[in-house]
């Protein structure tokens, strides 16, 4: 019996991981350029569709396809923030909304066109393969997705730590007068920032297509829940968007296998309510001075 | 070296400069003296390329650099020690030094800066590895000198560098100033203690409202009425 819900746990840690490298995009966009990129899970929905159809096309495994998902996303998103987003930086927040959610739009109703609104599963051979670890039965998908998620996390917090072009970066989100001071190339630093925060969201959505079927309509529930992580976790905090990641992933499986998979929001909603009230700045958010 | 000609600033419909010109030759002092509110801070960071100016024109070794952004400006040699000092204060004290000389021309010089700043203010070499906020007031503007030395500049605008400093640090910063200038920094220097920048500098300003109203050598500047009225209290 016991082992029922160890089994579910899993699951839902697994499935976590992958939403927090997603999440992280989200935070480490919000924390450095103070961007919210509304349409975030719109971007992940892109790159389920990208890895369905290299699979589809080529049998590229989307294990595989994520990484040149991932390097695509970071020049789109580099793009974007050099043409487009960068001259919103200092605009009212309101302009900046309108400007993501109509991005959003665009993506969602483009997508719709192009697959219609069925749901397109990627049928991968391994797809039922599992682990048994002792009463644990682990689907193979979801460790290996997982596992690579954690792997592009760490890579991403080892650039921030360790290169000085993420000190830079860390720089500007410290004091933006400061690194005008020092003299660094602010635009070109929040293009690499929405760069990295899309290369995640590429790789996530990549690796998602293993663990969920494509449907336009999963942008708007993406979008909502990395926001719901990143609070839960701590807006900024990039171990944060992890921990909130797992979080949320556990409660979704929990909460799908006690009641019924469609009452899985709910119960994150519980929880960014109860995180809201009793720790407003996230679990690991630092108190604003 | 500087040579800034009738320089027009504005923050929306407010005039911030309107019609400033000044001078600054290679390896002197020129000191900014005025007011709160007067524009020091503005000058500063036009030149700086943080602000466009509306008009006018700032020629450093005669290229003209209104309007260029603040990372070309940096790159030419022009260096800032900010008003409020403006470090990064989850940063260490090393990454902050290392922001300092991201610039091309600064990475190959980097060692031997570092090695330079170390022996200027060694408690910077021993707080290596903390973060910059955990810094003292006298610290933190130690190491905002140092920072904006790993740019290896040739002119320096210091902007109020002993504000907020016990009377003794403002002594050592001030010294400072002096034998980097001895070494041939060329200093651009705004400072609250109007006395003590006057006779440090080689030629003065007074900004009043956004104009130059006075110009001369500091020491005549320092024996000038309307300064010792206005600025020294006597
Ligand atoms: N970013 C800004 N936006 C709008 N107005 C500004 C801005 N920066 C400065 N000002 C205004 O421009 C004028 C000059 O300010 P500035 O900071 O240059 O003066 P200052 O001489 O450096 O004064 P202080 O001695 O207080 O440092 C002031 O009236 C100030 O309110
Ligand atoms: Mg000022």
């Amino acid at each position: 019996m016991w082992s029922i819900y160890l089994n579910v746990v899993t699951q839902g840690v697994l499935t976590g991981l992958v939403y927090g490298l997603m999440a992280l995009g989200l935070s480490v966009i919000f924390g450095v350029v103070r961007v919210v990129n509304f349409a975030h899970g719109e971007f992940a929905v892109i790159a389920m569709y990208a890895a369905f159809i290299l699979f589809k096309a080529y049998g590229l495994d989307p294990l595989i396809a994520a990484a040149p998902i991932a390097l695509a996303f970071f020049a789109v998103g580099f793009v974007l923030q050099m043409v487009l987003i960068n001259s919103f930086v200092s605009r009212p927040e309101h302009e900046q909304f309108i400007l993501l959610v109509g991005l959003a739009i665009i993506i969602t109703n483009a997508l719709l066109m192009i697959f219609g609104p069925d749901a397109q599963p990627t049928n991968l051979p391994y797809a039922f393969d599992s682990y048994l670890v002792g009463p644990l039965i682990i689907d193979k998908v979801r460790v290996y997705a997982a596992t690579a998620a954690v792997a592009v996390s760490a890579a991403l917090f080892a650039f921030f730590r360790r290169t000085r072009t993420g000190a830079a970066i860390r720089a500007c989100a410290d004091n933006l007068i400061g690194a005008a001071v020092v003299g660094l190339n602010v635009k070109r630093l929040y293009a690499l920032t929405f760069g990295l925060g899309l290369a995640c969201v590429g790789a996530a959505g990549g690796l998602m297509v293993t663990i969920a079927d494509a449907t336009p309509s999963l942008g708007p529930a993406y979008t909502l829940l990395a926001f719901t992580i990143v609070i839960i976790g701590g807006l900024g905090s990039m171990s944060g968007a992890l921990v909130g990641g797992v979080l949320i992933g556990v409660s979704e499986a929990l909460a799908g296998f006690v009641i019924a998979p469609s009452m899985k929001s709910m119960f994150s909603f519980a929880l960014l309510i109860a995180v809201l009230v009793l720790r407003p700045q996230g679990l690991m958010g630092k108190k604003k001075a | 070296m500087l040579s800034v000609r009738d320089l027009d600033v504005f923050f929306g419909d407010a005039q911030a400069l309107s019609g400033v010109s000044f001078d600054v030759a290679a390896g002197g002092i020129v000191a900014i003296v005025g007011a709160n509110g007067a524009g020091k801070t503005s000058l500063i960071r036009t030149i700086a390329g943080m602000h466009r100016p509306a008009q006018g024109s700032i020629l450093f070794n005669d290229v003209d650099i209104a309007g260029w952004p603040s990372h070309r400006v940096c790159n030419l040699g022009i260096g800032q020690v900010a008003e409020g000092r403006q470090i990064f204060p989850t940063l260490t004290v090393g990454e902050n030094l290392e922001m300092g000389a991201m610039l091309p021309r600064a990475r190959r010089k980097r060692a031997a800066q570092l090695d330079r700043v170390f022996a200027m203010f060694p408690i910077l070499k021993e707080r290596l590895r903390q973060t910059a906020g955990t810094l003292s007031g006298g610290e933190q503007q130690m190491l905002a000198i140092g920072r904006c030395l790993m740019g290896a500049p040739d002119l320096v605008m210091f902007d109020e560098p002993s504000l907020g400093l016990a009377p003794a640090i403002v002594q050592d910063v001030l010294r400072t100033i002096r034998e980097l200038n001895r070494e041939g920094l060329t200093c651009v220097l705004v400072e609250q203690n109007v006395a003590l920048s006057l006779k440090l500098a080689d030629r003065a300003y007074v900004l009043e409202n956004g104009r130059v109203t006075l110009s001369g050598p500091g020491a005549e500047l320092l024996a000038d009425d309307r300064v010792r009225q206005a600025y020294l209290g006597m």
